[in-house]
């Protein structure tokens, strides 16, 4: 056995490392096309404690670390591009507090989706959190250091904006406190009123430490839900009817969708709208309002409401089950997306380049937007089906997606969570000053490169 | 292509129009404006009824005349590419209804029994009722009537469909089709006859059917003693004979259905595709006109003929303390197959 | 992807796209796969299984123990089929797994807990390697007879047959039947394994060979109604042998004791006492009863039935399917099925942990030990628990 094994062994006893070929095969990979790398141990560690003695042990012996959540950001963010360590941290899934008044919670980083949501819905009915629309099992932390979004998105931004605190495991070793937790026993601000350094953890994927507690927003969880769903098959009218949705300030999440199959869904654009209310009539109030905002189109036949009865309970399940439905459309269990934060007025061409690239590479596609904080933005997905089993399709599918972002960077958006070739895409037309800075604070934070290498990083 | 068999002379010479006079979502001063509105829709002018027109289907019962002023309404505006409700909601209806491949067809010989593309009808068409036919279930598009098309103004796309339909039924040796949605037995009589269709089978409607059921069942019958009231649908309209069955039913299972404003001729439409044509300002009003002069009867169900209705009004007849039931569960509740909870 | 072994649902294992919906329950309150909750890698989840039975079949992995170890810790307990999100291929999910095992029993590399059980039932017809005449002792005092031509047969299974906890459940449902005045009748040292757990251990020739000696015994005797005790064997004897020819309507105890409650043929009295029911996987989410357990208890004047968090389809195993009970994979650390369980079961309140299977009876009554909590919790069959409440 060697001296790394038996000191992990140490730190998180027998049961929490292995280095068997199935775990090590396993943990290479993720549901993605990118190519996996193996890496030399995985280790699931229960406490901070032992996350710090684990970094503190890879920076003695000069491996990588890399954090992983459940691995489902389908970008290879946690394939080990250098091997060494992954920390399998679902075992940190500890809900430590929940403060109603303050409607916050702090969690250990592991803890999943969907935990958090069945813990508050039993013990806190009233409140709720930004849940995404990724699979109940992805974790908290992982969702906030990649600026992942949820259904709350469009009334209060970012999920990593409703971050009110972190502890991390820096790559040093030390164990942090970011925001108001790190001048007192209260988990609300993640930075103001002081220098915000969350921002040295949130969107790093794992580069700059480990987040190993999570402070994070509740929100009020009202007593109805409600959908409306509009169509059009008036691309360049859709940024305009967003800006009028959006107008209105009501809507918990909009979504933008188009896919080509099943064939009703065919030649239109679908606007997903949802709102809430504690009364019957606080519900028809708005129902009314996002009629009366959308009645110009129906007038001139450019856009419609669907009845959404039969797909209501679909459209109102948190997180959408069906969501993952489109990974065996080609019965191959795989799909994966670029999703390029952009401005909404650009939605036109960002929805022909999808079609285009469908074509040219011949594969399947799919595109939902979910607008940002009211409509500032948008996370544009462009979405590739493909079957695991045929090669020659997932290299298609890797191909037509650099070709998205390389249109995306173009069109001046900011990728979201880009894989570590896009990373470099962005750090080529990265202002050099913003780059400097970008790798300067890298360099501090994590002196030995042992965090999560490969990634944001001018030299592979 | 097939054509529509419309009698210009009829028209021209009505002596009523009670096509649009009758009609409840457009207001005529008199006879005279009346008909020479429809006049103008008759010769392929421009009418305000081509833009007002909500697709109620209504004017098919009013005129007694053997005429088909629906029908013509919907040519004419298709003629001048109009449309009824936003271009994206026709064209999905379009799609989502396209012939794939992808139907069912059960162990059918003599008879079929059409689910139409209608996944609800499925369970209701089963059990004892229904004992005989259920095996010989049909569903899909390939076996739906494309009468949809008529409210969207797409009569080509009916006149395209409706064709192989037909065919598709006669491919299966059918002699006898009995329709579960009342729109697809409309549909294989009366805009099967306007446009000269010939159907080389007969078209059964399935209240019929389960009248005779129900003659059959007697000895199971206990009386529900119940108050309803009964939503008529749209396709009711083209098979205005067919009327009377739903009251036959009624008495035989011991249902009363007091007398209401909106009922039979005067009947008013779901609103689901007013919401979808107009917006939600109409089909809010209508509906709650409809579910008030309900309650005004005193009905304690809302009694539905129309899978489509029943899914437009159930949630909102629920709110207003009525319990929504198809005319075929409420069939099973009086032979005790079912109980007496809301069927939704 | 060519691949160098084979197993019947090769074409669907690629499908999965591991995004981990089947380890939860509905509302995601915990982790529900048990394997997944006491081994804590996703090796051990059903999506796990399913890649890396890809990769075994393809030969980026080799046999190893390990590999095994993750494939036999599976408890069969369908919770994965229950909450997978592709419904074009959610029902196979556990079949591949008992197709990977059967291949590693082809190829005789399987954990030796897994040798040991499949020996045991082989050379002895039952795991305990116990004598085949013992076998219907458990029914001395119940006033159970031989099987001759009664209406029903009451197949008692191997742990109603020779484990003490499971023996006192067969014996308090004996009585309960006798008592009642069921026309009721035991095979006693005649009986053989129904061989439900060989099965989903992938011994699928042993499994026949149980299978046909059980058939050709019924069919001699003319068995046409079986109750078993066992909810494993009623799933085998339901979903397997009409497959090879069995031609008998088959009922759990549970169904039975609830139509004669129904009936007044079993009458109870008040009994103020809180119980917590658990659902085994083979009773509820194989073979669709859910029911039939709780109208007994909810028959009971005065007692309270207090449902778990998670209950019915959502129900968390004991860990002690797919041949656990015997194995032992899962283990007994804090984060194994039963313990878990029966913290669950403290939750609630109830004094007692009603259970409708030997197995669970087995593994519940051992957890209750390890958590300390023999003064606060009993585990008790249902008709053990009637036995008290009886008139």
């Amino acid at each position: 056995m060697s001296d790394i094994l038996k000191s992990l062994i140490e730190i998180v006893g027998e049961r929490g490392v292995s280095n068997a070929p199935e775990e090590l095969w396993f943990y290479s990979r993720d549901p993605g096309v990118l190519a996996p790398h193996k890496p030399d141990y995985v280790v699931a560690p229960k406490t901070t404690e032992e996350v710090q003695k684990i970094v503190q042990l890879a920076g003695r012996e000069n491996i990588p670390v890399v954090p992983m959540g459940n691995g489902m950001s389908l970008a290879g963010l946690v394939i080990p591009l250098k091997g060494g360590i992954v920390l399998d941290m679902k075992r940190m899934n500890k809900i430590l507090e929940v403060n109603a008044m303050g409607r916050y919670a702090v969690l250990e980083g592991g803890t999943s989706q969907g935990m958090l949501k069945a813990y508050l819905q039993k013990n806190h009915p009233t409140l709720r959190h930004s849940l995404p629309d990724a699979p109940p099992t992805t974790t908290i932390a992982a969702n906030v250091a990649l600026h992942g979004q949820g259904r709350l998105t469009n009334q209060y931004g970012f999920n990593s904006d409703m971050v009110t605190g972190l502890e991390v495991v820096l790559p040093t070793g030390e164990i942090c406190r970011i925001g108001s937790p790190s001048i007192g026993p209260y988990w609300f601000s993640k930075g103001p009123t002081l220098p915000d350094l969350s921002g040295l953890f949130l969107g790093w994927l794992g580069c700059t430490g480990i987040i190993t507690k999570v402070g994070l927003k509740l929100f009020p969880n009202k007593k109805f839900r409600d959908v409306e769903l509009f169509v059009t098959d008036r691309v360049d009218l859709v940024p305009t009817m967003l800006y009028k949705l959006t107008h209105l300030e009501i809507l918990e999440d909009v979504n933008v969708w188009f896919q080509p199959k099943p064939l009703m869904f065919l030649g239109n654009y679908h606007i997903t709208m949802f709102f809430t209310g504690d009364t019957e009539e606080e519900i028809e109030f708005k129902r009314k309002m996002i009629w009366d905002a959308l009645q110009e189109f129906m007038d001139s036949k450019d856009g419609g409401f669907m009845s959404v009865q039969y797909m209501k309970s679909a459209l109102l399940e948190m997180p959408g089950r069906t969501i993952a439905d489109f990974a065996d459309v080609p019965k191959g269990g795989g799909f994966e997306y670029s999703g390029p934060i952009a401005l909404i007025e650009h939605y036109p061409k960002y929805a022909a380049k999808v079609v285009e690239l469908a074509e040219k590479y011949n594969v399947l596609y799919a595109s939902a937007a979910r607008l940002i904080s009211g409509g500032h933005c948008m996370m544009f997905s462009i979405s590739f089906a493909f079957n695991r089993n045929d090669p020659a399709m997932m290299a298609r599918v890797e191909k037509a997606l650099t070709e998205a972002m390389t249109f995306a960077l173009d069109m001046g958006g900011v990728p979201w969570k880009p894989n570590f070739k896009e990373q470099k895409m962005v750090m080529q037309r990265m202002e050099p000053n913003a780059l400097k800075l970008l790798l300067m604070i890298k360099k501090n934070l994590d002196p030995q490169g042992i965090m999560n290498p490969g990634n944001w990083e001018v030299t592979p | 292509m097939y054509e529509l068999k419309f009698k210009e002379k009829v028209c021209a010479t009505c002596p009523s129009s009670d096509c649009l006079l009758k009609c409840q979502y457009m207001s005529f001063t008199g006879h005279p404006e009346a008909h020479g509105e429809m006049m103008k829709v008759v010769k392929g002018k421009d009418s305000r009824v081509l833009n007002e027109c909500v697709t109620c289907y209504a004017c098919e019962e009013y005129c007694t005349r053997g005429n088909h002023p629906f029908y013509l309404i919907s040519e004419r505006r298709e003629e001048k590419g109009m449309f009824t409700a936003p271009r994206p909601i026709t064209n999905q209806w379009i799609n989502m209804t396209a012939m794939q491949g992808k139907y069912l067809a059960g162990d059918v010989k003599d008879k079929a029994l059409s689910c139409c593309y209608i996944p609800d009808l499925g369970p209701l068409g089963s059990g004892e009722i229904f004992k005989d036919v259920a095996s010989a279930g049909v569903f899909g598009a390939e076996f739906m009537c494309p009468a949809v098309h008529t409210h969207f103004a797409r009569m080509s796309v009916i006149k395209e469909r409706l064709p192989v339909v037909i065919e598709n039924y006669r491919k299966l040796g059918v002699k006898e089709v009995i329709c579960l949605h009342d729109e697809c037995y409309g549909t294989l009589t009366s805009i099967a006859s306007a446009y000269g269709m010939e159907v080389p089978f007969k078209p059964v409607y399935y209240m019929d059917y389960l009248f005779e059921r129900m003659k059959e069942l007697k000895d199971k019958i206990k009386p529900l003693g119940i108050t309803v009231a009964y939503q008529r649908p749209c396709s009711n309209r083209l098979i205005p004979d067919k009327l009377p069955l739903v009251k036959k039913i009624f008495k035989l299972i011991g249902v009363k259905a007091p007398k209401r404003l909106y009922q039979d001729e005067n009947a008013l439409c779901c609103a689901e595709i007013l919401r979808s044509v107009s917006g939600y300002k109409l089909a809010d009003d209508v509906q709650k006109r409809n579910i008030d002069d309900m309650l005004k009867a005193g009905a304690e169900y809302c009694v539905f003929n129309c899978p489509a209705c029943q899914s437009s009004l159930s949630e909102k007849v629920s709110k207003r303390g009525l319990k929504p039931v198809h005319i075929i569960d409420l069939c099973k509740m009086a032979i005790g197959e079912k109980g007496r909870e809301a069927v939704l | 992807m060519t691949y160098i072994r084979h197993i019947e649902h090769e074409n669907i294992v690629h499908r999965c796209f591991r995004c981990g919906y089947c380890k939860f329950p509905d509302d995601y309150s915990d982790f529900n796969c048990p394997s997944y909750k006491a081994f804590g890698w996703d090796t051990f989840s059903p999506g796990g299984r399913m890649w890396l039975t890809r990769a075994w079949l393809a030969g980026e992995i080799e046999t190893s123990p390990r590999f095994a170890e993750i494939m036999f810790s599976c408890v069969t307990c369908d919770n994965c089929k229950t909450q997978c999100v592709f419904p074009k291929f959610k029902d196979f999910l556990t079949d591949i797994f008992q197709e990977t095992r059967a291949e590693l029993v082809s190829e005789g590399r399987i954990p030796p807990g897994v040798r040991d059980y499949l020996k045991a039932v082989a050379a002895s017809g039952n795991p305990y390697k116990l004598p085949q005449d013992q076998r219907g002792a458990w029914a001395k005092g119940t006033g159970l007879k031989p099987y001759t031509s009664q209406e029903y047969l009451f197949f008692a299974g191997c742990v109603g047959s020779y484990d003490e906890v499971g023996q006192k459940m067969a014996q308090s449902v004996g009585r309960l039947l006798v008592d009642a005045g069921l026309d009721v009748g035991i095979l006693g040292n005649e009986e053989t394994c129904d061989g439900n757990d060989v099965r989903t251990l992938g011994e699928m020739g042993l499994f026949a060979e149980l299978a046909l000696a059980n058939l050709e015994k019924f069919k001699a005797k003319g068995v046409k109604n079986i109750i078993t005790l066992d909810p494993h064997a009623l799933n085998t004897f339901k979903k397997d042998y009409p497959a090879l020819g069995g031609k008998f309507k088959v009922l759990h105890y549970t169904e039975v004791v609830a139509e004669l409650i129904k009936k007044k043929k079993i009458k109870l009295k008040p009994w103020p006492v809180k119980i917590t029911y658990h659902d085994p996987c083979y009773l509820g989410r194989h073979q669709q009863i859910y029911q039939a357990p709780r109208d007994i208890l909810n028959a009971i004047p005065k007692a309270e039935l207090i449902e778990m968090s998670r209950s019915g389809l959502n129900a968390f195993c004991c860990g002690g399917g797919g041949g656990n009970f015997f194995t032992d994979i899962l283990g007994t650390a804090p984060d194994s099925a039963s313990r878990v369980r029966v913290r669950e079961a403290m939750e609630t309140g109830a004094g007692i942990i009603a259970v409708a299977c030997p197995n669970c009876a087995k593994m519940l009554t051992d957890a209750v030990k390890m958590e300390n909590l023999e003064d606060k919790l009993e585990v008790l069959g249902i008709a053990e628990i009637l036995e008290k409440a009886k008139k």
